[in-house]
């Protein structure tokens, strides 16, 4: 029963830092387009590659989530 | 009452070698390298030195060439681009196909009973891979002599010995598999620092020239470890979250929910093979251009 409480607070608390972190990346990534549409394709690269490592640390309380649940 | 979902965080093995155990993810990866050396050595075998090649000489060069531009856009120096593209390209390849054989119909769907070890001496240890029903009606269809009375998944599977598994899994779907390759990055990443910046390479971890800047390089030290469960944990947790996601929906809604995700996972199969090969491209590169230009 503790386990379920755990398993959902893991995974609520742990997606609001990567979730605000991915908008403010891409809010940016987008601003930066606007100022200057012929190097979007570096900053798309970019973008997409710290919006990976964002989302990396919302991939590490889906594992403990995961793990607490199916251990 | 529909059958009951098959999650396991770990593979399972499903016949032993000896005393070693052969898992189902480690099964699935070895299928899917064998058809890449396959497709290899097949579009090396008919090699014509010619202007306009054609056919599979054709696409292999292009995915050979778009390679080499893709390292290069990042490098900017042919010497690198040529040392870094064969890890690159490799991590991309072997990533990218083997989170896209989580999705092919029928891996995790066919099970065989569960492989013992070898301790005990089992008399039948049948390797047939047998269809498993998942909805409750009589009348589907299986392969099994024994009599499919029973309805969820366990009690089936215990009508043989022990419990089913399946036969298939995506190879990255397995922490080994990932945090190998995560050890192998980042292994590569010093061979590349030490052999373009020589032995000075050590004082990015041992920087005796002051107080702060030793602290800087023990954490530097720690966060290269950090960069290996990083990258073990990035793309095991997205390729099984992925499977857990497509099981789940599968087991709740049976039809038409669980296409867009399907969707959503061969796009992420894809996305997590460039953020892996792109983030070691750039690490190799920090690693090589050296960290004393601020001086």
């Amino acid at each position: 029963m503790t386990t379920d409480f755990a398993v959902a607070l893991v995974m609520g608390l742990g997606s609001i830092g990567p979730g605000l972190a991915i908008g403010l990346l891409v809010g940016k990534g987008l601003e930066a387009i606007g100022r200057n549409p012929e190097a979007a394709g570096k900053i798309q690269t970019n973008m997409v590659l710290g919006i990976a490592f964002a989302e990396a640390i919302a991939i590490y309380a889906l594992v403990v989530a995961l793990i607490l649940k199916f251990v | 009452m529909s059958a009951s979902i098959h999650i396991s965080l770990s593979a399972e093995p499903i016949f032993y070698i000896g005393s070693f155990p052969v898992t189902n993810s480690m099964f699935t990866s070895l299928i899917v390298s064998a058809l890449i050396i396959a497709f290899a050595l097949a579009a090396n075998r008919s090699f014509k030195k010619t202007d306009r090649p054609s056919g599979l000489q054709n696409l292999a060069e292009f995915i050979v060439e778009s390679f080499y531009h893709f390292t290069h856009s990042i490098t900017g120096n042919m010497g690198k681009a040529q040392a870094f593209m064969p890890w690159v390209a490799t991590f991309f390849i072997v990533i990218m196909i083997n989170n896209w054989s989580g999705l092919i119909p029928g891996v995790g769907y066919i099970f065989v009973p569960e492989a013992e070890p070898p301790v005990e001496t089992s008399a039948q240890r049948s390797l047939l891979p047998q269809v498993q029903a998942t909805t409750t009606e009589a009348e589907t269809i299986t392969e099994r002599e024994t009599n499919p009375t029973s309805e969820a998944v366990s009690e089936h599977a215990s009508s043989v010995e022990g419990k089913s598994v399946p036969l298939f899994r995506a190879g990255t779907a397995d922490l080994n598999l990932t945090l190998a390759l995560g050890l192998i990055s980042v292994f590569m990443i010093q061979f590349f620092g030490f052999r373009y910046q020589g032995l000075s390479y050590i004082s990015k971890y041992l920087n005796f020239s002051s107080p702060i800047n030793f602290f800087i390089g023990i954490l530097e030290l720690i966060s290269e470890f950090g960069k290996i469960i990083s990258f073990g944990f990035r793309l095991f947790g997205n390729i099984f979250a992925g499977e857990v996601l497509i099981g789940v929906l599968m087991y709740l809604t049976k039809v038409l929910v669980p296409v867009p995700f399907y969707g959503l996972e061969i796009f992420v199969g894809m996305i997590q093979a460039v953020v892996f090969s792109m983030l070691s491209l750039v690490l190799f590169n920090m690693a090589t251009i050296g960290h004393h230009e601020e001086h």
